[in-house]
């Protein structure tokens, strides 16, 4: 089944079946932050997953769902879910007290409103608890939609305030998109089942990231003189925000969701030449 | 390697009239694509079309050989491709495409491939035909030699564009007229200043014009998709082949460009660095 799946994302072929637990130890180590403190009793048999739903739209959930054709494989022998209100149901809540467990990677899609307090808690709990959290989907990551809230509605017209993730608590792995798409994320789990931190070194490098527009590959790119005019940017917008005026891109920012996809797929703000040369073996 | 990883260079040209007649040179873009739509391993491509006839690449879905031929040619200006293929795999519903793109258009669809942060398209590219490219100009630089520097009325009078010989040739009246490449320098764009791909070295079929002889093209088959396409299409009496070491100036000059490109755009990628400026991340 591994074997299967790896090869379907293009895992490392060569290596027999990996020791499941080696390798989420090494993804736990790294750089970002330490395992927590209470160790888990027995070493798990599969990576620990959770999943916690702020102010999203469960675009991102159903983007996991959407690799139909590995799901069983992955929920089965690849990953265990421990904690979630849609995949699973398993979540604290005001009433319903259940502690959060132990997990090596929890997920985290929406953006947290500052006025909801079981939101805030939420999250700040999922920090201690987690050895890796993922800024799952643009609203986690930049804020995306939610940028432009501003409260004022029923029936919690104090609801104001969406901030991205990373804005409270320390995120090791961002995964952008709106809604982040299926590929990626099939890919990112093998990544993490495998301890392949090559593959996940841009997702690491882009986790304080906490706002993303049209606008980026203007200052970044076109500002920088590096702008080639490909196109890539407007392949990744998924509103369609990105014209071309003489070659270079030109956001319509009445229709920008401040989803930082474009910037963060340009060629020219990171090139992954050595997974590149590796896929295609050119 | 300077001409990155390949199977096999050739010297090689469209055996068919129709594609020669309009094509750049050899016309092996346009053949291998009518190739591939024939033979159902595309169902479309996105290339470079002019619907104005103005010169101005605009990124252009085709589903037929009519299509293809229509936009051969090379335009020497950007052609956002990749926006195009978002069309292709949306409004066209393509399922298999392929992508006829520079080196920097390239790596954009390779790194999405690599990194599918857009759902549902990249996987959908099953022929990548990269063409060699040295630089790439704004269309008001194309102006600019046009009338200031060659004395035309408009650029509208160029019925052929072309780089070769050390110059870049504008067709008017049927006449050639060259204008020195050193002149055309400081009129492209900025990021092509940092490039460092001359060849295309991560498409599966590779072709350019240097190399080989008027009418005839220089192609590196690269992946073994893009190596069964053209040796499929030679087979199928589509294409004509030399072997690369018969014809001049042959591999030599080719490897002489690209070595230049590159030296030249990493010593500038390294004074942007220094400078402080923004280059990009490599992994
Ligand atoms: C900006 C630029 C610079 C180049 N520099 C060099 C060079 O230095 N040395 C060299 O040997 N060759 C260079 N080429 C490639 C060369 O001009 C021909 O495109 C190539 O040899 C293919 O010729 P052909 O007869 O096989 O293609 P054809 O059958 O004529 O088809 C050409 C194809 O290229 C596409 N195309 C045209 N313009 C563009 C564009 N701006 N962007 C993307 N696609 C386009 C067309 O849609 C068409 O599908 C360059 C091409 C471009 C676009
Ligand atoms: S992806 Fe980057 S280099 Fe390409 S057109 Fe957009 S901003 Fe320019
Ligand atoms: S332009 Fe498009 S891709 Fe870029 S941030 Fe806005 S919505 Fe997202
Ligand atoms: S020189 Fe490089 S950056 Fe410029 S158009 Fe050609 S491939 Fe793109």
């Amino acid at each position: 089944m591994f074997e299967k799946l790896k090869k379907a994302f293009g895992g490392s072929k060569d290596e027999a079946a990996p020791k499941v637990e080696e390798k989420v130890e090494a993804a736990v180590e790294t750089p970002v932050e330490a395992a927590p403190e209470a160790a888990p009793e027995a070493a798990p048999a599969k990576p620990r997953i959770g999943y916690i739903h702020l102010s999203g739209c469960t675009g991102d959930a159903m983007s996991l769902t959407e690799n139909y054709d590995i799901l069983s494989t992955v929920l089965t022998d690849m990953i265990d879910i421990v904690y979630g209100q849609t995949l699973v149901d398993k979540w604290i809540h005001g009433t319903y007290a259940e502690e959060m467990p132990e997990m090596d990677l929890c997920l985290i899609e929406g953006s947290v409103c500052l006025q909801d307090e079981h939101s805030v808690h939420e999250l700040l709990e999922a920090r201690k608890k987690s050895g890796l959290i993922a800024a799952f989907g643009s609203c986690a990551v930049t804020g995306c939609f939610t940028t432009f809230a501003r409260g004022g509605q029923q029936a919690q017209p104090k609801h104001e305030s969406f901030l991205p993730i990373s804005s409270l608590v320390k995120v090791d792995l961002a995964l952008p998109g709106c809604p982040v798409a299926p590929e990626v994320i099939a890919k990112a789990v093998v990544a993490l089942c495998e301890g392949d931190l090559d593959y996940l070194k841009p997702a690491m490098d882009w986790a304080a990231c906490d706002k993303g527009c049209g606008c980026d590959v203007l200052t970044n790119v076109i500002r920088q003189g590096l702008c080639t005019g490909c196109g890539t940017c407007a392949l990744a917008c998924p509103t369609r925000a990105m014209g071309f005026s003489e070659g270079r891109p030109s956001c319509d920012r009445d229709r920008c969701i401040k989803c930082g996809s474009c910037y963060m797929m340009c060629p020219r703000s990171w090139l992954p030449e050595g997974r590149i040369k590796k896929e295609t073996g050119l | 390697m300077v001409l990155g990883t390949y199977k096999e260079a050739v010297s090689a040209r469209s055996t068919d009239s129709k594609i020669l007649d309009v094509s750049q040179d050899g016309g092996i873009v346009s053949a291998l694509l009518c190739y591939a739509l024939d033979e159902g391993i595309i169902e479309g491509a996105v290339v470079a079309g002019t619907p104005d006839e103005d010169w101005r690449p605009v990124p252009t879905v085709v589903t037929s050989a009519d299509e293809v031929i229509a936009a051969a040619g090379t335009k020497y200006s950007m052609s956002p491709t990749l926006s195009a293929l978002k069309e292709a795999t949306r409004q066209y519903g393509l399922e298999k495409v392929g992508v006829v793109a520079t080196p920097c258009q390239t790596q954009g669809l390779r790194k999405a491939q690599a990194y599918p942060f857009t759902r549902f398209v990249a996987e959908k590219v099953k022929l990548i035909i990269g063409i060699y490219c040295m630089e790439n100009f704004p269309m008001a630089s194309l102006d600019t030699f046009a009338t200031a520097k060659l004395g035309f009325d408009s650029l509208q009078d160029a019925t052929k564009m072309d780089i070769g010989k050390g110059k870049f040739w504008l067709t008017k009246d049927g006449e050639d007229n060259g204008l020195a490449i050193k002149e055309t320098h400081g009129y492209e764009q900025a990021g092509c200043n940092i490039c460092n791909d001359y060849v295309c070295e991560w498409a599966d079929v590779s072709t350019g014009s240097v190399g080989s002889p008027d009418g005839w093209s220089t192609v590196l088959t690269r992946t073994d998709d893009g190596a069964s396409v053209f040796n499929a299409a030679v087979e199928a009496g589509l294409i004509e082949t030399k072997p690369m070491d018969e014809v001049k100036p042959g591999l030599p000059l080719l490897e002489k460009l690209a070595k230049g490109k590159k030296d030249k755009n990493n010593a500038e990628r390294e004074r942007r660095a220094k400078m402080g400026v923004k280059v990009p991340t490599i992994y």
